[in-house]
């Protein structure tokens, strides 16, 4: 034991493959940097100067990543810590470019009358002369952007994390800014704070669970890299109970931030309570880094002991789907609506998970698990940012105006906002022509491929109940008279009318001409070990 | 030689749609005309394929791009004798009702200009369902569908035309999501056996275990059965289209509708002839109870558009009925069955349309003695009446009989009780006509107007074409058999020689 602590003479420097890693390390120093210039520069420069790091980090860091994946190069770097593959470099470019979008909304200032989204002095007591006095000065934090960035670096590292331990630092690295995000809400303040509060403390439980199983894992197999773990399921016997503890926890950890039934419960409060721009980046973006970390350890680490998690996972997807898809028929905030539909989306994109159609297990010709769910997640994420983002632009005297009966007529007032929400509507449905279409399609059929058609029929099912509140809306919308009171839509500046219209834009074409992006997909090929 | 002629056909009214729109709100007739004249192209157009088809056969118009590698779909289009007489019904319909919706459309939630755009928009949706070759091109088109349908609907009906037209679109999408699973099924079947391909060519080669194809089977035919629809799945249709303009209902029932029975020969009897065979005696048993539960439901009904409604679904009963009889003249009649039933139906709903436009009712109480106020527009509705009750000498009546025939040289039993549709549909079409147009005159009809010119030329066109193909239906049969028989040879079966008693007689 002593001679592995003492010859210091002996200590190599850790190999650290710095052009591969370099779109992380580029939004990691680069929140630094804005980390220093918050410390620095004089207040009115602020925004201005912390916008541009972030849009150029992001647009240099997904430079980078279009180069790595361009040469194909894959390989396990930083002393086996991360996995540089190409589902990793598929979903850094996913969320570099949907981190792009949501900064954008972050930044609009002209919706709510020259003031962002965010308070303009968190530490103010809501209502009080402080927060008043701190409006009319129009005092804004500008911390938000180095936080986004810190967030976006962290699920990063999440979806690349070969090592159970990095996978948890990952974890916490993007989860502590987004409960700092989530809190800081210009209108409705306690709400949002309830909001972060709640988020939270069950994010930190959840991290518990995800902690304990990893531990439970790390005394089954001795290491903490996932290719270790698969190596010991293969070589050692007995410690059976251990293992199966450590897989449930970690289970528990991961489906808490995918946000699947019955870990789902911080859902629609945080999505409700979150400012309406941190509400999209979170459903968008936290959802594609936490299903790809779930899918890399499940199929790298724990692969093959498939037939004991895999029930688990089928109860998991189904309860996920019916009770996603009923649940949100009973809401009537917008947002708390959008939220149980992306509980059921994370269900519809289990089954292609639970699945399992890779060429490993057998499957040759035709659509990958892994194929599949990078698809449905870059179509789901690209709606679900361009309707939060539609979600702003509703406003009253109060803020944002979330209640379903206050959009009833929208259609009337404003025919081309309430036609792009309908749009993303029909999309989130998977109505045939949309990017959610195909990818519904795209999971199904990997589902069934992996031979989980009950699944698949579960979650045809599941869609009409979800098509029943899509639609509702959309009648909503468009079938009821305008009350006299109806808010208005306010006028988008150049950074909300951007971010629909990208959001638009990909769920149009992914819909007509969906190939170039499924090759895509199909060549990030399969997790590394 | 190829062109792309189908391809025209699927933009010409799509094109024509976004022109409608783009007319400036002020110019509602502009927007009208506009739509009517790129209508009134495609017709001509599809004229033209026909004729083409007729001579030159169906090579020349087959249309295949790859579309999405990655799931085997493609870009496919073609025509087979059971295709191009649905196209040709699509296009002949469209700017009928247009014309006779002329005014339909301004009480509506929306301009009346995006009336006739979303009719247009359907008429492209439609061509693209009659003519894919391509199982996913199908579904998506199938699905597409309902959109147009939806706001149709929804926009420009009656009182409470927000709940019909959700529960079209939920009834639908139902049919249309199992039907998904099945499309997907039949891609993993595909992937199993090498490059997946959902050309219809390539799907009728594959091998499935008798368990995926009756699995698989359900699903379409489920979704067919909604479409179609069929008892116990037809409860939407008396809603939408009692709640529809007289317009939409006949694209409703004249057209959507038919895709329903459409798939059935295409992708049922196409991609699982055994399952559909397996599954006859359901679907027959199926098929009659809704010939006669419609036909009963019909008498009973007090509102004029439901009980049309329920008319379709007994027709639709004969057309289902021929289709799984599996004898070449069954299957020949319900294609035959197609057309008229979409020439008989337009022709009531668009007449009715008008009666109920000019009284401000749907309720057969209302009415009373309109044959001695507007007699034209009576004889006109007694004529359509007659139409669809199969009178002999008006197209309906010939389909009909080869649909009994058919159906009577394989399953006997059925074939009679169905006959008892016949004389019910004489029921419902006469008590119909005896309550509406016969006795004294009713309060509030005296000052009926008679039919004016716009809505005449509406009707004038399907009279011909019922009387015509009444006494002439060769041309269109000529057309379908060809695809029947190949359809026939596909699901293994054969005629039945009929067993007549030739040689006692010669002795």
């Amino acid at each position: 034991m002593i001679a592995h602590i003492l010859p210091l003479a002996d200590f190599t420097a850790p190999k650290i493959e710095y052009s591969e890693l370099s779109p992380l390390l580029v939004v990691f120093g680069a929140a630094c940097v804005g980390v220093l210039a918050e410390a620095f520069l004089p207040r009115p420069l602020r925004h201005l100067v912390q916008l541009a790091i972030t849009v150029v980090a992001v647009l240099v860091s997904g430079v980078l990543t279009g180069i790595l994946m361009n040469d194909n190069k894959e390989l396990i770097a930083a002393q086996g810590a991360i996995s540089v593959d190409g589902p990793a470099l598929f979903t850094w470019l996913v969320l570099l470019a949907l981190t792009l979008i949501s900064v954008l909304l972050f930044a609009e200032r002209s919706v709510d009358g020259g003031l962002s989204a965010f308070a303009g002095q968190a530490a103010a007591v809501p209502g009080s002369e402080a927060e008043r006095e701190g409006t009319a000065a129009k005092v804004e934090h500008t911390e938000i952007f180095p936080l986004t960035l810190f967030a976006v670096g962290g699920m990063m590292l999440f979806a690349s994390a070969n090592d159970l331990l990095v996978l948890f630092v990952a974890l916490e690295v993007f989860s502590l800014p987004l409960y700092l995000l989530c809190g800081l809400a210009r209108r409705r303040r306690l709400i949002s704070q309830e909001a972060a509060m709640k988020y939270f403390l069950l994010g930190a439980f959840s991290s518990a669970f995800l902690l304990f199983g990893i531990a439970l894992l790390y005394g089954y197999a001795g290491t903490m890299s996932l290719g270790g773990i698969s190596d010991a399921l293969s070589t050692q016997t007995g410690g059976d109970t251990i293992l199966l503890a450590g897989t449930g926890l970690v289970a528990v950890g991961l489906l808490f931030k995918v946000g699947a039934v019955p870990f789902h419960s911080w859902t629609p409060d945080v999505y409700q309570g979150a400012p309406t721009p941190v509400t999209g980046f979170m459903a968008a973006c936290t959802k594609i880094a936490a299903f790809i970390g779930l899918m890399r350890v499940f199929y790298v680490a724990l692969g093959g002991t498939r037939w004991d998690w895999a029930p688990m996972m089928w109860i998991v997807a189904i309860l996920t789907m019916v009770v996603g898809s009923i649940v949100a028929i009973t809401q009537t905030d917008v947002k708390r609506m959008l939220a149980y539909s992306s509980i059921a989306h994370a269900g519809f994109l289990l089954t292609a998970f639970v699945g399992l159609a890779q060429a490993g297990n057998g499957v040759h010709n035709g659509i990958t698990s892994t194929q599949a769910v990078l698809f449905y997640l870059v179509s789901y994420g690209f709606a679900t940012v361009g309707a939060f983002a539609v979600v702003t632009l509703v406003r009253d005297a109060g803020g944002e105006a979330t209640h379903l009966s206050r959009w009833a007529g929208l259609g009337k007032k404003s025919p081309l906002l309430a036609g792009i929400f309908a749009f993303f509507l029909l999309s989130f449905a998977g109505i045939p022509l949309t990017a959610g279409f195909t990818g519904k399609w795209a999971v199904f059929s990997a589902a069934w491929t992996g031979g989980a058609w009950p699944l698949v029929v579960v979650a045809v099912l599941s869609s009409l109940v979800a098509a029943f509140f899509y639609v509702r809306v959309i009648v909503l919308m468009f079938f009821s008279d305008l009350p006299a009171d109806a808010p208005d839509v306010a006028l988008p500046g150049w950074q909300t009318t951007s971010a629909v219209a990208l959001g638009l834009a990909a769920t149009v074409v992914l819909g007509l001409v969906p190939g170039p992006l499924l090759d895509l997909a199909a060549r990030a090929g399969e997790f590394i070990r | 030689m190829n062109i792309g002629w189908l391809t025209l056909l699927l933009l010409l009214p799509f094109v024509g749609a976004i022109v409608t729109m783009l007319v400036p709100r002020a110019k509602a007739l502009l927007a009208k005309q506009v739509a009517l004249g790129f209508s009134l192209v495609t017709l001509v157009l599809t004229a033209i394929v026909a004729i083409g088809y007729n001579r030159n056969g169906p090579e020349d118009y087959a249309e295949t791009y790859t579309w999405i590698k990655a799931f085997g779909a493609h870009y496919a289009l073609g025509l087979d004798g059971v295709g191009v007489v649905l196209v040709v019904l699509t296009a002949l319909l469209t700017p009928i009702v247009l014309i006779a919706s002329w005014n339909d459309a301004q009480n509506g939630r929306w301009s009346e200009k995006s009336f006739f755009a979303w009719i247009l928009g359907l008429e492209a949706l439609s061509i693209g369902v009659f003519a894919a070759t391509d199982v996913f091109l199908f579904y998506v088109l199938f699905e597409a569908t309902l959109i147009p349908m939806y706001f149709l609907i929804g926009g420009f009906g009656g009182a409470q035309r927000s709940y019909a037209a959700v529960k079209f679109l939920l009834y639908s999408l139902l049919g249309g999501l199992l039907m998904l699973a099945s499309v997907v099924g039949l891609y993993v079947v595909s992937a199993r056996a090498g490059d997946p391909s959902y050309l219809l060519s390539d799907m009728m080669k594959l091998d499935m275990s008798q368990n995926t194809e009756r699995w698989l089977f359900l699903g379409f035919m489920f979704a067919f059965a909604v479409k179609a629809p069929m008892v116990p799945f037809h409860t939407w249709l008396p809603d939408a289209a009692g709640e529809a303009t007289p317009g939409t209902s006949v694209l409703l029932v004249g057209i959507l509708d038919k895709i329903g029975t459409f798939g059935m020969i295409r992708f049922c009897l196409g991609l699982f002839p055994n399952a559909s065979e397996w599954a006859t005696p359901v679907v027959l048993v199926l098929a009659l109870i809704s010939v006669l539960y419609g036909a009963l439901l019909a008498i009973g009904q007090t509102d004029i558009k439901r009980l049309i409604a329920y008319t379709s679904i007994s027709h639709f009963g004969f057309i289902v009925m021929g289709i799984f009889a599996l004898t070449s003249q069954g299957l020949t009649g319900s294609t035959l069955y197609m057309f008229n039933h979409g020439l008989s139906t337009a022709a009531l709903f668009l007449v009715a349309g008008y009666l109920i436009s000019r009284r401000g009712s749907a309720r057969i109480a209302d009415y009373g003695g309109v044959e001695k106020v507007a007699p034209v527009l009576a004889g006109t509705f007694l004529f359509a009446g007659l139409s669809s009750l199969a009178l002999p000498g008006m197209s309906p009546f010939i389909s009909e009989f080869m649909v009994l025939a058919g159906t009577f040289s394989r399953h006997k039993v059925i074939a009679v009780i169905a006959v008892v549709g016949i004389v019910l549909a004489a029921l419902y079409i006469l008590l119909m006509y005896q309550r509406l147009m016969t006795g004294p005159v009713r309060d509030g009809i005296e000052k009926l107007k008679d039919l004016n010119v716009r809505e005449v030329l509406a009707i004038a066109p399907l009279m011909v074409l019922i009387v015509g193909l009444g006494i002439f239906p060769k041309p269109v049969v000529d057309i379908i058999k060809p695809a029947v028989e190949s359809t026939m040879q596909h699901v293994g079966v054969t005629d039945k020689a009929p067993q007549i008693p030739v040689t006692e007689g010669q002795k």
